[in-house]
């Protein structure tokens, strides 16, 4: 028997009420020639020469362990040492998906309780979720928080926003009010007071930002604070938080952040794990599941979640938040690789990664005609090419070197930034890759 | 000593010289069981009748407090913030949520009254 959840006449109800003369309407936007369903694949073949056929086809990319691999700009490539990876399949873990009877999963709820407490001392806020999907939608959920908050409907996005965020703010965020994205500043602290007015709930900030240049956040959040309004600070390299001064000491009042880099490959641009932390006045109006420590019956700790009557199973349409779900296990291994790492051992891994990218930076603006564009950095910084940056990282490539992420692939409408190449350096690049980088870019300009 | 009366979303309102102080029943407090939470009106907001004005949460639910009658508000009892369970305790008296200057004081006459609530209740 098949399972035939609506009738024809249900069918024809919703596509009237929608303005659809058939099903087929709402494939309209997919040209017409791949509509029909007939590809140019073969009918059949074995398993042994589908595997050929796909490792050949796979052989064409360029992995980014095989190569001398430079790009950041919000997925960063760390060392993932090998125990992460074996303790994350542990079967006392390996139920990742967010626990619906929570308290029989004992070990999934001490975990969360232990990322939390990691995400609010990492990011020196007072109280950090249990994690959502990733960073960018964190930041669109920080953003209807700080409306929540405020009563008012006006964000005010920084120009140096990762663009990513700024659209999934505009898709998540863009129906709840209106939502204002300064102009793009390179490499400076840019004026953001001018654009708040007493409808703004809050300022997206992101640290360091896309171009991997160092803000000091405290001058904004005043002027933010001066309004009536929240800093919502962004943070897409949690390794950074081992160096740099965290956004709850400059005066965050949210701090939404993607937590990739600890314990986490690049997956190809996901699953990741956002991170989401606040003050503790705002706890309230915080999305996402909270796990609680509290003690049983016959007095031994124990784990819950609690504060749920925030969420959708309880309060429907008004919850705070309709995600609710959480990256258990990306955020088990950002946890398992923080808590290896410990508060030293993230310090020294913060400090090798910035001085990998300073002595990159140092031989790429050696070369004639390369000019740093971001005068203070972490592991990331943006240069300025003698030619299009779009050409550089093509050649570069062919000598199997991914060079960074072109500034126009983020922003391809602003014309001044052709030339521009966001490049990361982190423990993974030694210094014969470094090396190889200054050499062979040095030859392509040449060229 | 006025009168209390009585929504069938479970509030209660006394008024007083024009003022409408507002709250929960007893019925109502006992349902949501241990409140953890009050989130109350600022003073000068305006509201109609049927507004969503308040919140209170319990361990196992939350739920709107919605103003009987319309007018502006003029004070929050901010004791509940610092102690929510005062509103198990004392529902229909110290426990009052907010006060509302009446802006329709016909409405009041339709509101029930504490025997037509105990009926309403019994019948739920």
């Amino acid at each position: 028997m098949r399972y035939l959840p609506l009738t024809d006449a249900d069918r024809r109800a919703m596509l009237a009420k929608i303005g659809a003369k058939s099903i087929d309407d709402l494939f309209a936007d997919v040209p017409e020639a791949a509509r029909d369903g007939h590809f140019a694949l073969p009918r059949h073949a074995g398993e042994m020469e589908v595997e050929r056929r796909l490792s050949e086809l796979a052989r064409l990319n360029i992995a980014a362990g095989d190569s001398a691999f430079f790009c950041g700009a919000g997925a960063y490539r760390h060392h993932i040492p090998a125990s992460v990876d074996h303790l994350v399949q542990r079967s006392e873990f390996l139920t990742s998906y967010t626990p619906y009877q929570p308290e029989i999963a004992q070990g999934t709820l001490q975990v969360l309780f232990e990322f939390q407490t990691q995400v609010a001392s990492l990011t020196a806020m007072e109280v950090a979720n249990a994690s959502m999907y990733d960073g960018s939608t964190a930041a669109a959920e920080a953003v209807l928080m700080a409306h929540r908050i405020t009563g008012r409907n006006r964000a005010v996005l920084s120009g140096s926003l990762h663009p990513h965020y700024a659209e999934t703010i505009r898709t998540m965020a863009g129906l709840a009010g209106e939502i204002v994205s300064a102009p793009v500043r390179l490499g400076e602290a840019e004026d953001l007071a001018p654009l708040l007015d007493e409808d703004t709930s809050c300022v997206v900030v992101q640290n360091p930002d896309v171009f991997g240049f160092l803000r000091d956040l405290k001058s904004i959040a005043e002027a933010a604070h001066a309004q009536g309004a929240l800093l919502v600070a962004v943070v897409t390299e949690a390794v950074s938080l081992g160096l740099v001064e965290p956004p709850g000491a400059m005066g965050a009042d949210i701090v939404a952040g993607e937590g990739q880099s600890l314990g986490n490959a690049l997956n190809f641009g996901g699953p990741y794990v956002g991170l989401f932390a606040t003050r503790e006045k705002y706890l309230r109006q915080m999305p996402g599941r909270l796990a609680g420590q509290t003690v049983d019956v016959e007095g031994r700790r124990g784990f819950v979640l609690t504060l749920s009557a925030r969420e959708q199973h309880i309060r429907r349409e008004k919850a705070t938040s309709n995600i609710c779900t959480n990256s258990g296990l990306c955020a088990l291994a950002f946890s398992i690789h923080l808590a290896l790492l410990g508060e030293l051992g993230l310090r020294r891994l913060a400090r090798i990664n910035h001085a990998r990218a300073v002595q990159l930076a140092e031989r790429l603006t050696a070369i004639k005609g390369v000019d740093l564009a971001t005068p203070a950095f972490f592991n990331e910084f943006t240069v300025k090419l003698p030619k299009p940056a779009i050409e550089v990282a093509d050649a570069l490539a062919n000598r199997n070197i991914i060079a960074g992420v072109r500034a126009s692939r983020l922003y391809p409408h602003e014309p001044g930034l052709t030339h521009h190449l966001i490049v990361a350096a982190t423990e993974t690049n030694n210094a014969g890759e470094i090396e190889a980088y200054a050499r062979e870019l040095e030859k392509v300009l040449a060229c | 000593m006025a009168e209390l009366r009585f929504t069938e979303s479970h509030e209660w309102v006394k008024a007083d010289n024009g003022v409408a102080t507002v709250g929960i029943t007893r019925y109502a407090a006992d349902q949501l069981g241990d409140v953890v939470y009050v989130e109350l009106p600022q003073s000068g907001k305006q509201l109609k009748r049927g507004d969503e004005a308040a919140v209170v949460e319990s361990v196992k639910a939350a739920s709107e407090i919605y103003a009987p009658v319309a007018g502006e508000v003029i004070e929050s009892n901010g004791a509940l913030s610092g102690n929510p369970a005062k509103v198990n305790a004392d529902p229909e008296g110290g426990a009052w949520f907010f006060r509302i200057r009446i802006g329709d004081t016909p409405a009041l006459d339709t509101l029930m009254t504490k025997d037509q609530y105990t009926e309403f209740v019994k019948k739920l």
